[in-house]
Order: C-alpha cells, then sequence, then structure tokens
C-alpha cells in the first residue's frame, strides 16, 4: 500500500534499486529505455561481463561500426561472422594507391597511378584528438597517427569573383577581419554605443582586449604598420644586417572583404572537430581498416551481397549472394544480428522489422560528396608557397585544396586534395565521367595555383553516390528528422540492432561509428543476459 | 556559386556563401545550395545521370539506382514531380535545390526521352501545386 505522503522515487533511486536487484546490465537496459543513459562519450575499452554461453551474432560490415562489434562480441564470448560486401576490410575507411582499381557505378574505372608512398583518402581524413575511442583502436592496432594540419595561415583563400580573382594569404584575410571588427567595436565602445551593454570598468577592459586581439594602434585604429603586419604578413619581411628593414603591407579594403566573403574560412577552423591536435594514420586512412581486418581474420566473409534479413523468436537468417562467383543464394543464420550497412542500401534490402525502424531507415537520403586527388611532379605548393599542409578555399566547385600533412620537403612528386566539397557542385562533379572530373578540377585549381598544368601528371575522383557499396557517402540527418526518427534507429528490434555512423550524433565521422557500435552491443548484451 | 539557404535548416558554426566553402561538422549543417542549369537536359546530364546514369539504365551495387529508361512509372507525371521535390528514401530531394521551372523541365526531359514517349508536358504551375503545404519553395537564383 503506498504511503500518499511519502516523496515519489526519483528516477536516480529507481535505477539503483534495479541495479542493486537484478545486476548493472539489466539496469543499464532499463536507463537506456527510459531515454537517461546519457553516455555517448568513451570512458575506455567496453567491459562485457557476464557470459553469453556462446551466442552468436552475425554482423552486416565489415566497416568501422561492423569490425568493432565483432571484435568486442567475440572478446566477450560470442561466436561472431560478418559478411561483408566488398574484398576487403575498412568499408569508408579506406586509401586509393598507385596500382589500385576503382570501378564505380556505371563501370567507369580508374587506374591509380600514384608513386609510391602516395594516396588518396577518398573518405574520413581526419581523427581529432578528442574523438577517444577511434584513438583507442588505432592505439590496440598499433597504428603510427602523425599530426595532421588543418588551419595553415599561408594557405589561401580564393574567391572568383573578389580582388581580381587572386588567392589572399589566410593570415591577412584573418589579421584584416579581426582588425577591422575590433576597430569598429572600439569606435562603438568610445562613441558611447555599448553603455547599455558595458560596465564603465568592463569597458576599459574591453577596448584593451580589442587592441590586443585587434593589433588596433595607440588611436584604436587599424591599419597599415608594423603591428598590422604582425600579424597579416609583410610586403617585405624583416632580415639580417643592413638589407634588413621590414616593409609593411597594405591592408585589403573592409568593403572587398566583406564581399568576398573569404572570412567564412575563419570560423572552420574555430570549430570543434578541426582544433588542434587532428592526427592521421601514417601512409593512409586505410590502414586501420586493414589492420583491424587483419585481425579479425576469417570472421570476415567478403564478397556477400545481403539481400534479405529475416528475424523470429529463435534468430536471424540473411540471405546473400557471392558476387564474385554467382550461383544460389546462401543463408547465414545466427541468434542475434548488428545490422551496419548504410540506410541507403538497407531501405532496398527486405528486413523483417517494424514499422518505427523501417520508416526510420527509409526517412534517410545520403549526403552528395566529391574528393579528387591530384598528383603533381613536385611539391610547388611548398616549393614556391611555403604552404606545408592545411588547407585553401575558394568559391569554385571544387570547394577547397587539401595539402598533404606528410612528407613535407619531399623533392619528387607529391599528391595533394584537389577537390573536397558536398551539396550541388558535388552532385554535379558526380554526374561527369571520372576523367572529367579530375580535368574540371584541375583547371579550378588552376585559378589558385598557376602551377597546375606545368606540374599536373595524374588524378582520381571517388564520387560517393557512384560508390557501389555506399550510393551516398553519410546519412544526412536534420533536427526534424532526428526528432522524429533517431531514436527508432537506434532501438532494437527484436533480434535486430542497427550501429553505423547514420546511428550516431557524429554523423560522417568514424567516432559515430565506433561509439554506436560499442550501444548497440552494449544493450544487445544486456539483452542477451536477460533472455 | 549561389547559394540559398532554407530558414528550416539549422546552421552552426560559419555560413559558407560564396568564397570558402565550410566543411559540414554535421550533416544537417550543409544548406541545400541551388542550382543554376534550366534546361531539362542540362539538369539529366547535369546532376540525374549521376546516379540513374548518362544512359538512364539506373545501376547495380550493393544496392541499386532504378532505371528511368522505359519506365512505366514515369506515365503519372505526379510521380516523377513528387520524388525528384521530397526524394525517396536513399534518393535526396531538390525541392529546396530546383525551382517550379527546373523541375518541370527536368521532368519533361526525362518523360520524352531514354524510350519514354509520355504526353501531357508538365507545367511550373503544376510543380508548383504538388509542393507540400509546408514546404518552403526554393527561390529562382538572381
Amino acid at each position: 500500500m503506498t504511503d500518499k505522503n511519502a516523496a515519489p522515487m526519483s528516477r536516480r533511486s529507481l535505477f539503483q534499486l534495479i541495479g542493486a536487484f537484478a545486476g548493472s546490465a539489466v539496469m543499464y537496459e532499463a536507463m537506456t529505455e527510459l531515454g537517461h543513459a546519457g553516455e555517448s562519450g568513451y570512458t575506455g575499452p567496453i567491459e562485457l561481463k557476464g557470459d553469453p554461453k556462446g551466442a552468436s551474432v552475425l554482423i552486416l560490415g565489415a566497416g568501422m561500426a561492423g569490425m568493432t562489434a565483432a571484435y568486442e562480441l567475440r572478446k566477450a564470448g560470442y561466436r561472431v561472422q560478418i559478411l561483408e560486401y566488398n574484398d576487403r576490410p575498412g568499408g569508408r575507411n579506406w586509401s586509393l594507391y598507385g596500382g589500385d582499381t576503382y570501378t564505380e557505378l556505371g563501370g567507369f574505372t580508374q587506374h591509380v597511378q600514384f608513386a609510391e608512398g602516395l594516396y588518396l583518402n577518398p573518405g574520413p581524413w581526419r581523427i581529432p584528438h578528442h574523438h577517444y575511442a577511434l584513438i583507442d583502436c588505432c592505439k590496440r592496432l598499433n597504428i603510427a597517427l602523425e599530426p595532421f594540419v588543418q588551419v595553415n595561415y599561408a594557405a589561401y583563400g580564393h574567391s572568383s569573383k573578389a580582388f581580381g580573382g587572386k588567392p589572399q594569404r589566410f593570415r591577412a584575410v584573418q589579421a584584416d577581419f579581426d582588425g577591422y571588427v575590433a576597430e569598429l567595436l572600439a569606435k562603438a565602445t568610445n562613441q558611447g554605443g555599448l553603455d547599455q551593454a558595458v560596465s564603465h570598468e568592463d569597458k576599459e577592459v574591453l577596448l584593451e582586449a580589442l587592441r590586443d586581439w585587434g593589433a588596433l594602434d595607440a588611436g584604436y585604429e587599424y591599419k597599415k604598420g608594423l603591428l598590422a603586419s604582425e600579424r597579416r604578413g609583410y610586403e617585405s619581411d624583416p632580415g639580417g644586417g643592413l638589407t634588413a628593414d621590414p616593409i609593411a603591407s597594405q591592408p585589403m579594403a573592409l568593403r572587398e572583404l566583406l564581399q568576398s566573403r573569404l572570412w567564412s574560412a575563419i570560423g572552420i577552423g574555430h570549430t570543434f572537430e578541426f582544433q588542434n591536435m587532428i592526427f592521421q594514420p601514417v601512409g593512409g586512412m586505410g590502414m586501420i581498416g586493414k589492420a583491424f581486418g587483419r585481425t579479425l581474420g576469417d570472421v570476415i566473409r567478403y564478397n556477400a551481397k545481403v539481400t534479405d534479413i529475416q528475424q523470429n523468436d529463435q534468430g536471424v537468417t540473411v540471405a546473400y549472394e557471392d558476387t564474385k562467383q554467382p550461383g544460389p543464394l546462401q543463408h547465414a543464420q545466427a541468434q542475434w544480428c548488428i545490422c551496419t550497412i548504410p540506410a541507403s542500401i538497407l531501405g532496398q534490402i527486405p528486413l523483417a522489422v517494424g514499422a518505427p525502424l523501417k520508416n526510420a531507415i527509409d526517412a534517410l537520403s545520403y549526403e552528395s560528396a566529391i574528393k579528387v586527388g591530384l598528383q603533381f611532379k613536385r611539391r610547388f605548393w611548398e616549393q614556391d608557397d611555403a604552404i606545408y599542409g592545411g588547407m585553401s578555399y575558394t568559391d569554385l566547385p571544387n570547394g577547397m585544396i587539401g595539402y598533404p600533412s606528410s612528407r613535407y620537403f619531399d623533392t619528387g612528386p607529391g599528391v595533394l586534395l584537389g577537390a573536397y566539397n558536398f551539396g550541388t557542385d558535388a552532385f554535379q562533379l558526380t554526374a561527369l565521367s571520372p576523367e572529367e572530373r579530375v580535368r574540371k578540377v584541375v583547371e579550378y585549381g588552376t585559378q589558385i595555383h598557376p602551377q597546375y598544368p606545368a606540374e599536373f601528371q595524374h588524378g582520381v575522383a571517388v564520387a560517393w553516390h557512384r560508390v557501389p557499396w555506399m550510393l551516398g557517402c553519410y546519412g544526412h540527418w536534420t533536427e526534424e528528422l532526428r526528432a522524429q526518427h533517431y531514436r527508432n534507429l537506434c532501438a532494437i528490434d527484436g533480434r535486430i540492432v542497427l550501429a553505423g555512423e547514420h546511428v550516431s550524433r557524429l554523423g560522417g565521422w568514424q567516432e559515430g561509428a565506433i561509439l554506436s557500435s560499442l550501444d548497440a552491443i552494449r544493450r544487445l548484451h544486456a539483452r542477451v543476459l536477460a533472455s | 556559386m549561389k547559394l540559398q539557404i532554407p530558414a528550416a535548416l539549422l546552421l552552426v558554426g560559419s555560413l559558407l556563401l560564396g568564397a570558402g566553402r565550410a566543411e559540414p561538422v554535421r550533416a544537417q549543417e550543409i544548406p541545400a545550395g541551388h542550382f543554376t542549369l534550366q534546361s531539362g537536359e542540362d539538369l539529366y546530364k547535369g546532376i540525374c545521370q549521376g546516379c540513374h546514369m548518362p544512359d538512364a539504365k539506373g545501376a547495380v551495387g550493393a544496392g541499386s539506382y532504378p532505371a528511368l529508361a522505359q519506365d512505366a512509372r514515369l506515365m503519372v507525371a505526379i510521380y516523377p514531380i513528387t520524388v525528384v521535390i521530397r526524394g525517396q528514401r536513399a534518393m535526396p530531394s531538390f525541392g529546396d535545390s530546383l525551382d517550379d521551372g527546373q523541375i518541370a523541365n527536368v521532368v519533361n526531359y526525362i518523360r520524352t526521352h531514354f524510350g519514354n514517349h509520355y504526353t501531357g508536358a508538365v507545367s511550373p504551375a503544376t510543380v508548383k501545386a504538388n509542393r507540400p503545404a509546408l514546404h518552403q519553395t526554393a527561390e529562382p537564383p538572381r
């Protein structure tokens, strides 16, 4: 009999009660059901306690999510098998090297002609320092990591419609934008314009801060001089001896800087995922997938195209075709299934799940993206432009040029990222043949680096909607779609649970794939123990 | 490259109109942008064939893109109009990145090429009438 005068039990107390009574796994699942299992962050290698008694799990997809699931479940005592469409592990964790052949949908084949040691990462290319699960994975697989340069003050901002199409150094763009904004704000402050917003004491400090941040002179102005040059660069750099006098450079006109929109590069470098440090695997992002696949050995069944996913109260049955040896449909069975197949493809496969999950899968389209790697005879961006790593941005359809964060000062050829873009530009580049894409991207890049035509050697273009095993780059979520479908996409349906970057809040990141997989197997394990 | 940002999309971090397209941190941060191609042929060759292929016969990999060649589903124009505007499963929506005239042009092109001989050309007004009530129409580029 309830005591009406007692305080209602808090959720925390309820969870503790369940935990004490039924064990932590059940408590965790209860928390999940009530939407309170907060942690999507990584807290260290997963520990799946309790004996699954050799329960079997079929995993669909040998990308980062699928391999994470297989590795951890096997360690916990499960029998696991992965079905993978490709003839290699890694999925979007992938690098293209000289000697590789890549055929996209439509039969367009590219023979990659990069020199030894050079590569293109067509998918992910960065590992932020706070992507803890992925970094832990790299440590455990003994993957050597090196710094990835995101922001380079010597790189360019380019507008085809401003400054006569002449690229501007990022250091000048940022210094001038910050300087002018600081000057404007100082002016407003000094004229009393901010007296409602800022107290008298704060006003003094604010003015000091603006002068410091914006490289303003004693009159709170940003103008040509050595002070501004210390930020934006010099007309003539300081030297030694008698011919050493620095000559100040001329800041851009404020109006032209604003209209050019080159300032849009500033915020990018401040973004959480793009803050130093960022890492990349030495020798290509694909090193991770390859090493992971080796660890799993014949757990992975390659060249398997899944055509049907069924389940009942006993287990899951998946039909698949051998893509190398056409023949009768084969079947794989297990008690449970972790499906990491991208929603772009999964929506076409007969799948025995309820409407909420099916609707969530069907709601997700995939983002268009394009990456083009270009090999040049020499690293002219270093030798001529003093740009070592980092990226230049442009309003042309290639979007950006990414300079390699490795093998600096090599005297031989180098590969840079000649295009990386999304949206309308990506769609239009996707519609071209690979050769046309490369040709156009070289044309665009020439407007930033006139050295292109003389130094260009080979290119390879990966358009993600033409990638046969993806049909798109990554899941296209909106706030509305997440509100409507995300939790349904995550939920275990009978014996099946989904994982992958699309089942995460870090869409398009490998960290999202790994964390979603860990979360899925944690919940699945709780269910297995309870059953 | 001219970009239109629909109000419905949230942007975090830097905007990317013009120079320096910002790399998206989250997928929902990419604004739709707007295509400037106009004729049905240019639109098909500039966008659609990326998936549906230059011969409109689609393609098969781990999943497939449907053929638009000799496609009975195109008989009723409302169907392709709706699919182009809203998308359908893996196919993205183009309602924000194509205006009524462009959608009419490309639907008319597909319905009269690749072995399709459907009559009853679609007008921009028809496209406009078939946009979902709450959906914002993309403005034509200036």
